[in-house]
This record gives structure tokens, sequence and C-alpha cells, in this order.
């Protein structure tokens, strides 16, 4: 890894991947912060540990099954009463698709 | 003695018994929120009418003869990550301000079935991430041993809420040392159990392979107490390992065990935490235990990989507030416009920067640089306690490098982060870890010892943790309650 710095134009695509809108002050403050707790994490770079296996989870489980049997879920009306904004029973977003 | 001083044990057994009504016990606890938490503000939430209508029902069942469980009127404060349905719960967080959950957490549910009595939905960290409770989205939760310091974090209103007498008992998260951390910087008892032990349905997740309910206490018996009503397989939680925690035996002393002290958790030790621990070795081999010196080389990177895991899970779990199903919306011309506006408005800077860091390192380019790398520092750090493991029962090391410190201490992430050296290795182990009050240390603040131990050794964690608890100096109670002398509320 060549640097450890995360310059503030990488902070603001980080930012829009995370869909966080950010300022342009925060966005220097950011890059300054994060690139220093990567400064620090990279020790673990130097380590060679080619070959170890990666650990996911602390505990290794394979697929959970249960019996497949019929039992109530969530009230949708009380799920729905959470949304910011429902309507016959579906959750209203704003438009998604482009204009016609 | 006065009610709010009692052990949650002594509780419910006089509830039981009929010398003291549940109904007493929960108003005694309710007078002392409302004089102290003002100072303290532990709550986000009191849940005054519910307890007491709880409270009279439970008095009703004992009054018809009925069973009514081990925790029987024994209040209980929750971490206001963890559901309850109807009730609000927002994780600290603005983005969740008002969400009403349509579900109950499963250990809700199961120290409810006990006989405990919800009493408040307690203060943290936004979702979880700080180490000092100054994150929250609301407000900063003051140390009741010292209001001009820190409770510590993420479950720092859990921890305050109990070292403060408004509840005997309190449940936490701990995802990098959240539950012991605040307990040792607030002087009480508080446990990490294995991974898979505690159900996490209805906690709100923040790095789901790490996180872990557990209990606070101001006793290791109490602690121990409630540990056994909340372990359980459960269905609604796919790692959930099927098996309980059965609490006796814990008292059966150290004799004869080997313990080892981690040495990795040595460096950068406060002078008066130092002492704390030294006190804590003599203690434990004047009960019996052998005491040695033990190596576990990886943990020193436990971290660094901890910072590129935790967030990497937090930025995927996180992705779910995106202002459509729950929670706040601002609303934007377009969908994509409303996510970043919701999410700019919603979450507080420490979130924004782990969910920006996490993304970071599950990018292309760094996945496998940091967040594969971290995966399998993992594995090493997890070899490294399984060879300590071989050759001593349990681990010892401090809680937290230092006391409690003053709010602002600490505004540079990284030497926040630095909190958690000594708490995180066991989160990415999976292994039961828990904190001890054996201070003081610096300034007559609280110090804990941590016991750490191998996956679902929980009883052997607590035999030494009741060992230190035997030889430990009096527990640091809050200025009001010295003045108070026996007495509690009025």
């Amino acid at each position: 890894m060549s640097s450890d710095q995360i310059s503030r134009d990488e902070t603001l695509h980080i930012a829009h991947l995370a869909r966080l809108a950010i300022t342009d002050e925060e966005a220097d403050l950011y890059s300054r912060q994060l690139s220093a707790v990567l400064a620090h994490a990279r020790d673990i770079g130097a380590l060679d540990i080619a070959g170890v296996e990666p650990t996911m989870h602390a505990v290794s489980m394979r697929n959970v099954m249960r019996e497949d049997v019929v039992a109530d879920s969530l009230d949708r009306e009380e799920v729905l009463a959470s949304a910011p904004s429902s309507e016959a029973g579906m959750f209203l977003v704003p438009r998604i698709m482009g204009e016609e | 003695m006065a009610i709010v001083d009692m052990a949650a044990r002594e509780i419910a057994s006089a509830v039981r018994n009929r010398e003291l009504s549940a109904t007493e016990v929960v108003e005694a606890h309710l007078s002392e929120i409302s004089a102290h938490d003002r100072e303290v503000a532990a709550f986000l939430l009191v849940l005054a009418d519910e307890a007491r209508h709880r409270a009279r029902s439970i008095d009703e069942a004992i009054a018809r003869g009925e069973e009514v469980g081990p925790l029987a009127g024994v209040p209980i404060a929750v971490k206001d990550n963890m559901t309850l349905r109807g009730v609000e719960t927002t994780c600290a967080s603005r983005i969740l301000a008002g969400w009403r959950p349509p579900y109950t957490a499963t250990v809700v549910q199961r120290v409810e079935s006990a006989g405990a009595i919800v009493i408040g939905k307690t203060n943290l960290d936004e979702f979880a991430m700080g180490s000092s409770t100054e994150n929250s989205g609301f407000f900063p939760t003051r140390n009741p041993i010292d209001l001009s310091r820190v409770p510590g974090g993420s479950s720092g209103g859990s921890a305050a809420a109990v070292a403060a007498r408004f509840t005997p008992l309190a449940l936490g998260s701990d995802t990098g040392g959240s539950i012991r951390q605040p307990a040792s910087l607030c002087g009480v008892v508080g446990a990490k159990p294995t991974y898979g032990l505690v159900s996490r349905y209805g906690l709100i997740a923040f790095a789901s392979s790490l996180d872990q309910i557990g209990p606070f206490a101001r006793s290791v018996e109490d602690a121990a107490a409630l540990l056994s009503v909340i372990a359980s397989r459960d269905p609604m939680d796919s790692t959930s390992l099927g098996v309980g925690f059965d609490a006796s035996g814990i008292a059966e002393g150290v004799q004869g065990m080997r313990i080892g002290v981690v040495e990795e958790m040595l460096e950068g030790v406060s002078s008066g935490v130092a002492s704390v621990l030294d006190s804590a070795i003599a203690a434990l081999e004047a009960a019996g235990a052998a005491i040695e010196r033990v190596s576990v080389p990886a943990a020193r990177y436990g971290l660094s990989a901890y910072y590129l895991i935790a967030p990497a899970e937090a930025s995927s779990n996180l992705a779910r507030f995106d202002g459509v199903r729950y929670g706040l919306r601002v609303e934007g011309e377009d969908i994509t416009e409303t996510y970043l506006r919701t999410r700019e408005r919603g979450f507080g800077a420490e979130v924004k920067r782990r969910i920006m860091l996490g993304t970071y390192a599950l990018s292309a380019g760094y996945y496998d640089a940091l967040y594969g790398k971290a995966q399998q520092v993992r594995t090493l750090i997890a070899r490294d306690f399984a060879a300590a493991y071989e050759h001593f029962d349990a681990l010892i090391s401090p809680t937290s490098p230092t006391v409690a410190f003053r709010f602002g201490e600490r505004s540079d992430p990284l030497s926040m982060y630095m909190s958690d050296v000594c708490t995180i290795p066991s989160n990415l182990a999976g292994h039961p870890g828990m904190s001890v009050p054996f201070g003081p240390a610096e300034n007559g603040m609280p110090a804990g010892v941590q016991v750490l131990a191998p996956a679902l050794r929980e009883g052997v964690m607590f035999r030494v943790a009741m060992a230190l608890e035997a030889a430990a100096s009096e527990a640091a109670v809050p200025e009001w309650a010295k003045a108070a002398g026996s007495g509690g509320a009025a």
C-alpha cells in the first residue's frame, strides 16, 4: 500500500458511496481523521500472514435450519405506522426513475 | 438498608416472601431517579407508568400465590439499542427519534418473564459507537462517582444507572468493550458473554459478528443471576448457540487455578490502574491461584483489526437507515438525494466517520489489504488465546488503561479508540470477558480488573471474578449516597 492518506476528493467519493452528504469543511476534517486511523491500522500490513485462514465469524456455523411451520409475522399496519410515508399497505418513496 | 442499596437477589427474595412489595421497590428507584438523574442523565426515557403497572401486576400475582420468577420485582434498565414493542427506541440517534418498534427483543422478553421490571431506556454513544457516551445524539451521560468525568461507553447510561443506584441491574451491549469499559469507569460489574450465548434478536446491529448483550450489576452474583436468565437458545437468532449459563459453582474459589496476566495489555496503562492490577494479582495468589505472565502476541494487533472489521460491518448494517421504512426522512428531489440528506441530518460525526471508514475498507482495491487482512489477524488472535489457554484457566488484565477521563479530553478519535485496547481482542475471538471493580486508582476513581476465559467458560470467569470481589476494597458510591448515609431516596 503506497500511502496512508485519504485525500479530500477520495473522502468526498467515499461519502457519496455511503450516501452521506458532507460539506467541504467536513471533507477536510474527515480526510485527516480517517487517514490517522488508517495509518494506525496499517501496522497489520507489515504482518507476514499469507496462508492464514480469515475468520469471518467467531463461531463457525453451517446453515441453520428450522422447521417450516406457519407462524404469525409482524403486523403490517404496525410496521407501516413507523414509516415516514406509506399508502395502500406499501412504503411510499420519492421518485426513483428519471423524468419520462 | 435502603431499598436502592439492595442487591437484585435480595430484592427478589424479599418480594417473593412478601417482606417488600414490587411497588415499593419501583417507587424507591423512581424517586432516586427523579432526585438525581437530572445530574447524571443516564436515562433517555424513564418508564415510570409502565414500571408501576408491572409492579402492581407482580404484587397481585404474588397475592394470588402464583410463581413470579427469579427476578421478581427487580428493576432493570435497558440500553436504548434494544427494542420494546411500542416504546421509543433510538440508539441515541436522531435518525431513529420517535421510532416505536413493532417487536420486543428476546432479552427483554426473558427478563420480563423472570419477573424483572423495565424501568427505563438508557443513553449510549450513538449506535453504540464510542467509549464515553459523549457521542449520544441527545446529551452526554455523567459519571455518578465524579460528575465532571465521562461514564465510559458505549453503554455509559446503563453503567451509570447501576452505579447511581437507579437500578440494581441493567443490560448493555459490547462490540469492542462497550459493557466492560464503562463498568470499569463507573465501578460496577459488567460482563460480555461468549458470542452466541445471548440472543441478539431485537438488538439493533452495529457489527454483527462482534455484538453481544450482557449484564451490569453491583455484584458478581447479581451479574451471574441476570446472565443465567438471558442466556438461551433463540430460534430468532441463527447465531444463538443453544446453551444456557448455570451460575451454581461460581463461589467455589480459585484454589489451584492457573491465571495468566496478559503482557500485551499492560502497555500504556496508568500507574494507578497498574497498581490496582498488582493488588488484584496479590489477592488471587492469596486465594490460592498460581499467577504468571503470558504473552498473547497477536492481541497487540486487535485495535487495528477491530477498526477495519467493525466499521466495515457497521457500514453495511447502517445502510438500512435510508428514510424509507422507519425513522427520519429528509425529502430530496429524488431517492438518492433523500438518502443523502436523511443520513446527513440523522447521523452524528462518529457514526459518519465509521461508515466512511468501513466503506473505504470494503471498497475495490483495498478489500484484500485491509478487511481481508484484518480477518486473518482475527484468526491469529484466536490462535494465540487458544495457546495461552493450554496453560491457563483464565487470563486477567486491566479493563481499561485509565480511569474515567474528563469531558472533551479525547476529542481525537484515535485517542478515544485506545480506551478499548484491552477489551477488543475477546470480541474478535468471540470469548467471554468481564470487568470487576478493584479500585480506586487515580483521583479516587474506580478501576476494574478484566477477567477473560475461553468460549463458554463463563463459569470459570465468574469464579475468578468472585474471588476478586471478595478481596476488593469498598465500592465507590456517588456523593449524594455518602451524604445520605444508609438512607436512600427521600
